[in-house]
This record gives C-alpha cells, structure tokens and sequence, in this order.
C-alpha cells in the first residue's frame, strides 16, 4: 500500500464568479522511502497538491490518504495534530519564527508532543546535527546565511520524525551553493535515513535529487520521463495520471 | 508553561511597544485606583463617627457660630453625658504650600470625647497645662520635621496675626477617618486673642443611648428655635456625611474620569495588541502548518494579552497601593486616611481580566480561525 494515496481528486477555486479548476480527476501514489519531485509552470497545482497531502487544504472531491488516514475527510481539530505527527513541512521562504532562536525553532514542533525538556533536548540537538548546524543553536534567523536558515527549516521538519517531509520551492530563495547543500542534504535524508520527500521545485537540479519526478500540466499530471534531462526513475510512484 | 518562552520572545519582539503597552495600562490603573479611593475615602469620612456622639452647628450654616453659654445649657439635657466644642481656625503655615486643618478646642473635654486620639499621657498633660500648648499629628510632625517643645506660627486667615503654639503632645489616630494632619489647641487661646467673643464653631455631645439621639437632637433645636443662634442637631456620622454630599459630584466625576480612562487605555491595548497578531499572520500560519491547534494559539495570544494585562496591573495597582501607603499621603489633608482598599484592588483585579479579554480576544480568535492556506498565499 502507498504511504500518499490520491484517488480522483478534484479542486476547483472560486474566485469572483469565475471557478477555476486547478485538478481534474487526479490520482497519485507515493510509496514509502520515495523522493519525489513534482515541476510545473506556475499556477498549475503543485503547491496545492502539496497542501491537499499536508491537510492545510479540502479537495473539492476525491480521496486524500496519507500512512492509511483519509486526510480529506478530517475535522479542523484533528489535522492540526495529525499533521503534528505525520508532515514536516519547508517553505520557500524559510518561514522561521525571528523571535526564536535556530533551537528554539526546532523544538517547536515538540512542544506538541509529551517529550520531556530532556528528551526535546536530545532530539532538537540530534536533527540540528543531522542539517550540519549543531554549532549555530542559539544564533537567531537574521544571523543565519539564507542556506543555514533553510536547513534549520529543514531540522524542524524532521525533528518529529515525520511520516512525510513535504517542500514548497526550498531552493527557490538560495544561491547555488547553498541549493547545493540544500539537495545533498533531502537525498541523505531519503537514502540514509529512509524519509519520503515530496518536493515542489522549479529548479530542474534540484529535480534530479529526486527518485521520481512527475509533471504537474493543466491540471494533469505526467511523468518526469518526458524531460529526457532529468532522471526519472519512477521507482517510487506506482501510478499517476489524470483522464 | 512549555509556551511560556514562546509568548515571551513574541513579546520581546517590539520591546518598546510592550513597554508602552505596559505603562498605559498600568497608568490607566493608577489612575483608577487613585480616583476610586478618592471616592472612597469620601465615603470613609461619611461614614466615620460614633453613634452616641452629636454634633450641633448654627443652623444657618457650619461658618456660622454658636454661643460658648450654650455649653451649660446642652449639658444639663436629659441623655447627654459630655459636651465639647472646636472651632475652625484657618491658619497658614509658612508659604501655606501645604495645607494642613487647625483646630481650636476645649481640651480638656475634647479629649475626653475622643478617645480615638491616641495621646501619651505625660504629653496629654504637658498639652492640658499650658494654654498656648498645641497637639500635632505623628504624619504633620515628620511632614515638617517638628519636634517636641517646638514653638510653630502659623499666620491666621479667618482671625488674623500670627498665632505661636508650642507642640507639647503627638497623637496617633486609631480611626485613619481622623488623619494625622492637623494641629489642635486651647480654644480659651483663642478667645483671650480675640478679646472673649464667647463663640464656638460647632459643640459635640456624647449622649447616653444611640437610640435616644433623635429626640435628645429635637430637644436641643426646640430649646433654641427661637433664639439668635437656632441649633441644627445630628448624629456625627450625619454631620460628616454632610460634609461628604459636598464631595458628592466630585465623587460621580471622578468615578466617571476613572470609568472613560480605562476605556481609553483598553482600546489603546486592544489596538496595539491586534497590531501585534496582523504583523503575526504568516507565523500564525507556520504555526498551524506545524500542527499547533486553533485552541493553542488561542490560549498563547490570550496568554501574551495576560501578561501585559497583570503586569501593568501589578505596576499601577500595587505601586498606588505602596505610593499611598508609604507616604501617608491624604491631598494635604483633606483627605486623612487615604488609602486605595482591598475592596479597590478587587474591583481593578476585575478590570484587568476584563482589559485581558477585551484586548486578547479578538486577536485570539483570529489566530484561530486563521485559514491556514489564504494566510500562506498571502506572503508566498
């Protein structure tokens, strides 16, 4: 059975009283360990299908299942702790809180849990260890490089060992080294520590990191295959098409 | 309390904002507490006096004297036991900055109808030996830095030129409605000074049963009905109750002032509260995306309204509480005893919690019910 199941979904927006359909009928399967990567023009639903998985949006109609769990047919008051314990998620924009520092900020998915200080303690030193940044614990955002504050990002997701690990655009604010270190870092993620990713990405380097990569077009989606430049493996998507 | 640091660095981040926050609430609850007390020390006055003590003044008015003949007279009604009488003497002391009540009085019998003035009794005696012998409050005599022996002028304004007395007693008040800011001395001074006009500003009668005091006052005002100088008769809590009802649209003033400056502050703090929670909407949703309830955020926005709500209060309440009672301060005077009451400190506990809800409220609930998506878009 697939960790990420989407079956015939279906979401259109209504903006004044135009209704935009942004998925026609989608399906999708994303099996446990797989790094998969979803590319597309903008507007064409990657952030949305992004959010459809982490429960932060409804599907119009359609099945959204994440580790068994229909997410789409989920109350308010349990996703909030479903996502606690089963989606990490990084922004493009890094998204850290600046008030807090680099630990602080990392242990706040924790405080959600019933870990002690001390297990927290262990824990947020472990996944700031894992992104390379065990020496910056207490720098605040504004003292971090643009690639630092991304992995500290990064350390957040992780930090619950979540069932997904879910990225919007995460290189789409760096440099190319940091990029680099950024993608160096989601693969030993997925191959040394067993994560599945989905990340939705413009930069076709960052795509080829991936196991898997898949089209988002019109509301369809089509396999990464197509783009002879990336690597599409396909190992970790058992279907995937629309129509 | 694992939030705790949480609302504090959410506090942090405009310090001087927080801080001013702070200090308008706080402001707005010194204000309160000072106004309310105001009030009820007003009211505490009203209320001071025995039951079995009556005050009889000119019916005219209270600026209006009575006869020194009519001491006799009021001693021999059925019921009294004592009779006394003072009068107002309206000096000044020094550049008259700070005001202070002197008194004059027989002191002998003064004395006795006040046991509330707590006097030793080797100065009591020192005080009812010498003619020109003065009482002084404790508070007045660290005020001016007086000392016993010491000789003090004041200028006259109601019977002019410059009046020595020497401070032979210092009297602490049981009941604060007395205050510890005035000056007493022999009425027979005054009237050797004056050329023995006879006059008393107003007699106290200790009467035998509280029950009888309207018929031994009704005896008194028929008994001079037709003189010169007709009486007005009433207990002494009705005679400073009177006194009260002339600080009786003050009092409504300054409830009303209290009233319109802790709304002013309210919305002052519910404006700078909702500020905070606007320029939040993306954290709020970065917060929701974790997996933080709505429930949560709530309490965490409530919690940070909380804390500048107790600490301002502790700051205003707490420092009117300390400021007033440490200094002994009483409006020069006029207002002995004033000190902010614990039924006070409720009432301003109760609109902290108030100013609390009403300020963290509706940020509160919009972190809540923040649509996580819409917010992300918004800043994406």
């Amino acid at each position: 059975m697939a960790l990420v199941e989407i079956r015939d979904v279906h979401k259109s927006f209504q903006r004044d009283t135009q209704r935009i359909d942004v998925f026609n009928g989608i399906t999708l399967d994303v099996e446990e360990g797989s790094f998969l990567a979803l590319m597309g023009p903008s507007g064409s639903g990657k952030s949305t299908l992004l959010n459809l998985i982490a429960g932060l949006d409804k599907p119009t109609s359609g099945v959204v299942k994440v580790a068994g769990a229909d997410v789409s047919e989920m109350s308010p008051g349990e996703l909030a702790p479903w996502r606690a314990r089963h989606v990490g998620f990084v922004f493009q924009q890094f998204n850290l809180l600046p008030v807090l520092t680099a630990y602080q900020n990392v242990e706040l998915p924790l405080l959600l849990t019933r870990l002690s200080k001390k297990e927290r303690d262990e824990r947020v030193r472990l996944a700031l260890g894992v992104v390379g940044l065990d020496d910056r614990l207490d720098h605040y955002p504004r003292q971090l490089s643009g690639g630092q504050e991304q992995r500290v990002s990064i350390a957040r997701a992780i930090v619950a060992d979540p069932t997904v690990i879910l990225l919007d655009e995460p290189t789409g604010q760096l440099d190319a080294k940091s990029s680099q270190e950024v993608l160096a870092l989601l693969r030993r993620l997925n191959s040394e520590f067993r994560k599945t990713i989905v990340i939705v990405t413009h930069d076709a380097h960052a795509a080829e990191r991936a196991t898997t990569v898949l089209h988002l077009e019109k509301g369809s989606l089509i396999r990464g295959s197509a783009m002879p430049s990336l690597r599409a493996t396909d190992a970790g998507v058992a279907a995937g098409m629309s129509r | 309390m694992k939030y705790l640091p949480l609302v504090l660095a959410n506090l942090g981040r405009h310090k001087l904002r927080t801080i001013l926050t702070i200090a308008s609430v706080a402001l707005a609850l010194f204000l309160f507490a000072s106004l309310q007390t105001v009030v009820t020390t007003i009211a505490g006055a009203a209320n001071f006096g025995s039951a079995r003590r009556l005050v009889a003044t000119n019916a005219t008015g209270i600026v209006f004297t009575l006869p020194i003949a009519y001491a006799n007279r009021l001693q021999a009604v059925p019921g009294v036991q004592s009779v006394t009488w003072a009068n107002w003497f309206g000096g000044r002391y020094g550049d008259g900055k700070r005001f202070f009540a002197t008194f004059a009085v027989d002191p002998k019998t003064y004395l006795d109808m006040y046991p509330e003035m707590v006097i030793p009794e080797d100065q009591k005696e020192a005080f009812l030996r010498e003619r020109t012998g003065a009482l002084v409050g404790k508070h007045l005599m660290e005020v001016f830095g007086w000392k016993l022996g010491q000789n003090v002028t004041e200028q006259g304004t109601i019977f002019p030129g410059d009046w020595t007395f020497t401070i032979r007693g210092v009297y602490v008040p049981t009941d604060p409605a007395i205050g510890e800011d005035a000056i007493i001395f022999h009425h027979e001074y005054m009237e050797e000074r004056l050329g023995r006009p006879g006059q008393a500003g107003w007699y106290i009668l200790k009467i035998d049963k509280t029950e009888n005091a309207p018929a031994i006052a009704k005896t008194i005002d028929d008994m001079f009905k037709n003189s010169s100088f007709a009486t007005k008769t009433g207990t002494e809590q009705a005679f400073n109750a009177s006194f009260a009802t002339m600080w009786g649209n003050v009092s409504l003033l300054m409830g009303t002032i209290g009233t319109a400056v802790v709304f002013a502050i309210l919305l002052v703090t519910a404006n700078a509260m909702m500020m905070s929670a606007r320029e939040r909407t993306r954290e709020v949703a970065v917060l929701k995306t974790i997996g933080f309830r709505d429930g949560t955020l709530f309490g965490i926005v409530m919690l940070e309204a909380g804390v500048i709500a107790v600490t301002g209060a502790i700051i205003g309440l707490g420092g009117a509480k300390l400021l007033y009672k440490s200094t002994n301060f009483s409006f020069g005077g006029f207002l002995p005893g004033f000190d902010v009451t614990a039924n006070t400190l409720v009432i301003g506990s109760s609109i902290t919690i108030a100013l609390m809800l009403a300020s963290g409220l509706v940020p509160a609930v919009r972190a809540a019910r923040l649509p996580v998506v819409s917010a992300l878009r918004q800043v994406a």
